[in-house]
């Protein structure tokens, strides 16, 4: 089943997403990673204009150029591993009142329970597909903590259009990736 | 800027932006044998739509434009120093142009200076043969799909694997199980059977030089690759990792001698946005022709 989301998403509608829907996102979307999560979980404060509450996180390291009028261009923007946040990722949702983070390869139980608990999502998307996401980023809004954090890693503020995720870990505690990992490993049991 | 130069960095562009056709068919396959409203098929849709817009674009198909690996067969008269030269200028050109990301971080310092060059990077792996001609190829291997390889130790008692060629196959699956959802698949796997821990990754990386429907001379070897190709297929863990029938788009396993305590079996995996490519070369360095 296809969904359309956009932030602010309520818990409400966080709650109606279950493992296995599609996704097409739309609206404001937030990057940030390693350097980012960091600095929240340490008791950084987000830089003003940047509001999460009911938003969305992504684990993105873009490669963003400025073009000839001086404008920002995106011109890739795949998701970046996001296990390496799994330490920091459940306590900063709710801190800051994320209702969905987007990535690739999923998360652990730490951020599942979070995801529960809060009423949040992880948000698959298609690891590697820099060109067809790109095209989703119709715009880039602002940047935040460019000068402490550098490109890859600063919080860039996009607006994005009909971009695609998979639900993988919603809010009633299921896992996509716990369940493949466990039925695959019972088929190869058999196969061994 | 020499010929050689200028075939160099088309060679780059043409890796880094054109998915090889062999590899393109197997992704359409598994496309159509995906159910229909899966999210194995979408992932797979999605996936082809960034193959031709990356094609189309002259733009890299993954941001992740990974360790530069060249392999060059040339006659004993080539000059190597040379041509390494002339190879990093062309890496560090195709940098500026886009075709590569900058990627190459130092290892102590943490520092990137942009130009994708430094110790190992990029690496050039220099073949001498008796023909008079020269060609180079080229692989992109990304950090995600580098990250899931595997080196076994046989016997390993916890898979009960010996040393034998069923215990190969059941470390070769393991690994298939562990990189699950992680390292972008559908992938394909390159594997070596024996040498130490160093040459046993390289000749596992050199099995990506290989057509992906071509067939092991070694009988063994072949009937070895068709059954972990079917068998992980089997496992239903699909593309992403999202569940479906995709999971490996093809295996190669190549063989190396090893000394006799040793019996290691090295499993490198490449993610679908597998990038290779390859050109015959004139004495003045022109391309003559591509080969794949
Ligand atoms: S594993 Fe491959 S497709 Fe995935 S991000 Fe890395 S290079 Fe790109």
């Amino acid at each position: 089943m296809t969904h359309s989301l956009s932030s602010p998403i309520s818990e409400e509608a966080i709650r109606e997403l279950k493992v296995g829907d599609q996704v097409l996102i739309s609206g404001t979307v937030f990057t940030g990673r390693d350097a980012v999560h960091k600095y929240l979980h340490d008791g950084g404060e987000l830089p003003d204009g940047v509001n999460l509450d009911g938003g969305i996180l992504y684990h993105c390291g873009p490669v963003v150029l400025k073009d000839d009028n001086g404008e920002w261009k995106v011109t890739a923007a795949g998701p970046t591993t996001s296990i390496r946040e799994e330490p920091y990722q459940g306590d900063i949702m709710k801190q800051f009142g994320i209702r969905g983070v987007i990535g690739k390869g999923g998360m652990a139980d730490k951020t599942l329970t979070a995801c529960k608990e809060h009423g949040a999502v992880y948000l698959h998307a298609i690891g590697g597909a820099a060109q067809v996401l790109a095209e989703c980023i119709i715009r880039v809004r602002n940047v935040y903590m460019l000068d402490e954090f550098g490109s890859p890693e600063a919080i860039w503020e996009f607006e994005v259009r009909d971009f695609p995720a998979v639900v993988t870990m919603d809010s009633h505690g299921e896992s996509l990736h716990k369940d493949i990992f466990a039925r695959s490993e019972d088929a190869l049991a058999q196969r061994r | 800027m020499s010929r050689l130069r200028e075939s160099l960095i088309e060679l780059i562009r043409r890796t880094s932006a054109e998915i090889p056709d062999d590899v393109q068919t197997a992704i359409l396959r598994g496309l159509e044998q995906e159910k229909e409203g899966t999210i194995a098929k979408s992932a797979l849709e999605i996936i082809e739509r960034n193959i031709g817009l990356a094609k189309s674009k002259s733009q890299p198909i993954c941001q992740d434009t990974g360790s530069i690996l060249f392999y060059i067969d040339c006659p004993v008269g080539l000059n190597q120093i040379e041509f390494g030269r002339e190879a990093r200028e062309a890496v560090k050109e195709a940098t500026k142009l886009g075709y590569l990301r900058q990627n190459s971080v130092d290892s102590i310092t943490g520092k990137n200076d942009g130009t994708n060059l430094g110790p190992g990077a990029p690496s050039l792996h220099f073949h001498q043969h008796t023909s008079e001609d020269t060609s180079v190829r080229l692989v992109l291997k990304g950090g995600g799909c580098e990250n899931v390889g595997a080196q076994f130790s046989l016997p390993n008692t916890k898979l009960d694997a010996n040393r034998d060629l069923d215990g190969c196959r059941k470390v070769i699956l393991e690994a298939v199980h562990q990189a699950q959802g992680r390292g972008c698949g559908p992938g394909v796997l390159g594997v070596c059977i024996g040498g130490d821990r160093a040459s046993g990754y390289e000749f596992s990386k050199r099995e990506f030089l290989r057509d992906l429907d071509d067939r092991n001379p070694d009988p063994k070897l072949d009937e070895l690759e068709q059954d972990i190709l079917k068998t992980a297929n089997e496992l239903g863990i699909g593309p992403m990792g999202f569940g479906g029938k995709t999971t490996l788009l093809g295996v190669k396993i190549g063989a190396a001698n090893r000394v006799p305590a040793s019996y290691f079996v090295s499993v490198s995996y490449m993610c679908w946005a597998f990038r290779r490519d390859g050109a015959t070369l004139a004495n003045d360095g022109e391309i003559t022709g591509w080969l794949y």
